[in-house]
């Protein structure tokens, strides 16, 4: 058993958990802050990005140096590329928090507009689907993975709603135009979040099975049947 | 050119022990196979069974099917004209140590009755330049010895000696074990070439190694072949657990 090794994968295994909950976290900061048109968690938001950046490099350089001193192989290999790329779509997580808590910001300024469209809803899909991928991640579960994958279309269709909903009412009601507009960049970076839960759920996927589901390919191969990742 | 190796149900044992178990494997003709597994499972008596050399150890016998080319190597053909069409390189540098480089290159030859003086010549230089030696020794060929040569020049002389005879097969049993990172990396650029005119089996301890110069690697464990796939397959997503287990390190 090479220990060193494995307490180095265990460390940027770690690493990744709380760079995870980070992302996590400013996303639910960012959707609340929309809800309650909290300037404070706005705020909280902006400041949380430079950790998740630093988080970023920290595991980057881990992941390197592992790659470099280690030459890992077949699971181990995998599992630090995986965790090079589910890095890269936290931070990007992380900066669709900050993107939408700026919206969030110009809305504030704004007389409030009751807009027909279902953020909350949209929000809360969103989040289950980070919080799932990371599940995903924690347990070396495919077929949790999985079911992350099946979630995208959902919040796909619900941002194609918002944004034929939002247009209408901008037609209808030009005095909230602008209030419109920021409830569908909003939207659309929830969409975006939704894709990096998404990425994350491939590269899980790619980790444990081995197999390359990106873009549809072979996730008609994928049956229901997983294994569990062992010596992690 | 090279030619294909086809094993069929192999077994080996020395006296009463069995050390290879119902091996069968096919080594495809001008690719590069790795042998890969922990110390004492099997793999260097493979690759000595495949040009009999496991018969210079008393009470050794196998029994199976091994074919090269068109040829059955253990039914109906000699030894030595087994190991003429297969080459053998060892761990450790084995040059002979009185003899000049050109008589090292040029012994084997001799030793089958061999004496054209002008085709020796040609034979000496052109296995020296395939080996990549020929630039470092073409000025002292018949003036030093083999045995003054640095570790990684001495066993690209045994390669060029090997290729000398032109062999189909060549053998490599851990060439690059006793080795700097350089010598090490001519002798992995030299496979990469002669993989052109020869088949090439590697036994090696060091997967990095494996995985940069062969097509294709067979794990083994105990005696036992566990796994033969394409070597990116192998070290990337090998299907057996026990590979899986040895090349990251969780035993062997």
């Amino acid at each position: 058993m090479r220990t060193r090794f494995q307490q180095g994968l265990d460390d940027l295994r770690t690493r990744l958990l709380r760079m995870g909950g980070l992302a996590e976290q400013a996303v639910d900061r960012a959707c609340q802050a929309y809800f309650d048109r909290d300037l404070n968690r706005c705020h909280l938001v902006l400041e949380g990005e430079s950790q998740i950046n630093e988080a970023e490099r920290d595991i980057d350089e881990l992941a390197f140096d592992l790659l470099a001193m280690q030459q890992p192989m077949a699971v181990d290999l995998r599992f630090i590329l995986a965790v090079t790329k589910i890095n890269s779509d936290l931070e990007r997580v992380g900066d669709q928090a900050v993107n939408i808590a700026e919206r969030v910001m110009d809305l504030v300024e704004l007389p409030k507009a009751d807009l027909p469209v279902d953020i909350p809803r949209m929000a809360g899909a969103v989040s289950a689907m980070v919080r799932r991928a990371l599940e995903s991640f924690i347990e070396g579960k495919a077929e949790l993975a999985q079911a992350v994958l099946e979630m995208d279309n959902v919040v796909d269709r619900m941002r194609d709603e918002a944004f034929m909903t939002l247009v209408k009412t901008m037609n209808a009601h030009p005095d909230v135009t602008r209030q419109a507009v920021d409830a569908l960049l909003i939207a659309r970076n929830l969409e975006r979040v939704a894709d990096h839960a998404t990425n994350i759920a491939e590269d899980v996927i790619f980790w444990v099975r081995g197999a390359d589901v990106r873009h549809n390919v072979q996730q008609e191969n994928l049956g229901q049947e997983t294994r569990r990742v062992t010596g992690l | 050119m090279g030619v294909g190796i086809n094993v069929e149900h192999l077994d080996a044992w020395f006296g009463k022990t069995q050390s290879l178990h119902d091996i069968s494997m096919m080594i495809q003709a001008n690719h590069a196979t790795a042998i890969i597994g922990p110390s004492g499972c099997g793999k260097s008596t493979f690759v000595r069974c495949l040009n009999r050399m496991h018969e210079t150890i008393p009470e050794a016998r196998v029994s199976g099917r091994v074919r090269m080319g068109d040829l059955d190597v253990y039914n109906g053909t000699a030894a030595v004209q087994i190991r003429r069409r297969i080459g053998m390189v060892f761990q450790k540098p084995n040059p002979f140590p009185t003899m000049s480089i050109y008589d090292n290159v040029a012994a084997g030859l001799k030793l089958n009755g061999f004496h054209d003086r002008r085709r020796l010549d040609e034979i000496v230089e052109r296995s020296l330049k395939v080996s990549a030696l020929w630039d470092e020794v073409k000025d002292n060929l018949r003036k030093k010895s083999g045995a003054s040569l640095s570790g990684g020049q001495q066993q690209r002389l045994c390669i060029a000696r090997a290729l000398a005879v032109e062999p189909q097969v060549l053998l490599m049993d851990e060439p690059c074990s006793a080795l700097d990172p350089i010598s090490t990396g001519k002798i992995e650029e030299l496979i990469f070439q002669l993989k052109e005119n020869f088949t090439i089996v590697i036994v090696t301890h060091n997967m990095q190694q494996a995985s940069r110069v062969a097509e294709f690697t067979g794990f083994f464990l105990m005696g036992r072949l566990v796994e033969f796939d394409k070597t990116e397959k192998i070290f990337t997503t090998p299907s057996d657990k026990r590979t899986e287990d040895y090349i990251t390190g969780r035993f062997g």
